[in-house]
């Protein structure tokens, strides 16, 4: 029988997967963006279980709201991304450093 | 074992697979459609969780919109990918101490915890019976209810987020001619051509 502690394993691998792809592609942001994409998604698993499982529908409102902000990191940071392409000709985000003072 | 958990395996195994690709495939288009299979496996097990609703909107806005815009950066820009990879095996070490440390810790809490006794009665918006009102349906009855603020300010999000895309890509470019509606507007007739009087046989 899958019980709750099954769906918080996964969620938990996951969460380490996105981690460890921010670390593993420093340079290239359009992983890293889709590393917290990743991440988010762990959460959402997790609050969704427990909502599931405790029978609170709140924990599903709250994966939608988590939903929004991060469809709207997501393109906010290609934005981002875009503009800074047209500027540098690179995405290597090793070189943001040099606007600073 | 039955279909439920023999489903449920096979989502969580496939979306784990799909996302450990989605971080080490080299070629970034390869990438987003990795992460589209992850978030595809991860409506199944929403399905499997009984929350249907927020398993579709995982497909629609994940799969159907943010997945797309990734790939329309990834194709858009002629970045050399192979230039980017060249350093990660570096942080190799690093990153899987990094995970190995927080793996143990999550499954150092993983041991030690169980709802409090009063959990039951605490609970803010009890799930209805799924016969009598489908997950949908109880979703809106209580984001329409008890968390409308929540509900706009996310749309709130939505539009700033969105203004502020528009803003940070948007540029005019000098050497584009462009169509100017009030110089149309403006334009008279004697600006343009004038009237010649042509003589029979003599032309201009």
């Amino acid at each position: 029988m899958v019980g709750l502690e099954h769906y918080l394993t996964v969620a938990a691998a996951l969460f380490v997967i996105g981690i460890f792809g921010l670390f593993l592609n420093r340079k290239n942001i359009i992983i890293i963006l889709m590393s917290i994409e990743m991440i988010l998604l762990s959460v959402n698993i997790n609050l969704v279980a427990f909502s599931s499982f405790m029978g609170d529908l709140t924990g599903q409102i709250f994966t939608m709201l988590v939903l929004t902000v991060a469809a709207a990191e997501a393109a906010i940071g290609l934005a981002i991304l875009v503009s800074f392409f047209r500027n540098r000709g690179t995405i290597d985000v090793e070189d943001v450093n040099v606007m600073k003072g | 074992m039955t279909v439920a958990d023999f489903a449920f395996y096979c989502f969580a195994i496939l979306m784990l697979v799909a996302g450990a690709f989605t971080v080490v495939s080299k070629n970034p288009v390869h990438s987003v459609l990795w992460l589209i299979l992850t978030f595809l496996s991860a409506a199944g097990l929403f399905v499997l969780l009984g929350a249907e609703f927020v398993a579709m909107l995982l497909i629609i806005v994940y799969v159907g919109a943010v997945m797309v815009l990734f790939l329309f950066v990834v194709m858009m820009l002629d970045v050399d990918f192979a230039a980017l990879k060249a350093g990660a095996a570096k942080y190799l070490p690093f990153g899987l101490l990094i995970g190995v440390v927080l793996i143990l810790q999550l499954f150092l809490a993983f041991g030690e915890w169980h709802s409090a006794p009063g959990a039951e009665a605490l609970r803010r918006t009890v799930t209805p019976d799924a016969v009598e009102i489908h997950n949908t349906q109880a979703i809106g009855m209580v984001m329409y209810d008890q968390y409308l603020m929540l509900f706009q300010l996310a749309g709130l999000v939505l539009l700033v987020s969105m203004i502020g895309a528009i803003t940070l890509t948007l540029r005019h470019r000098s050497d584009v001619k462009r169509q100017n509606v009030l110089h149309q507007m403006y334009r008279k007739p004697e600006d343009s051509f004038e009237m010649k009087d042509v003589k029979p046989g003599q032309g201009l």
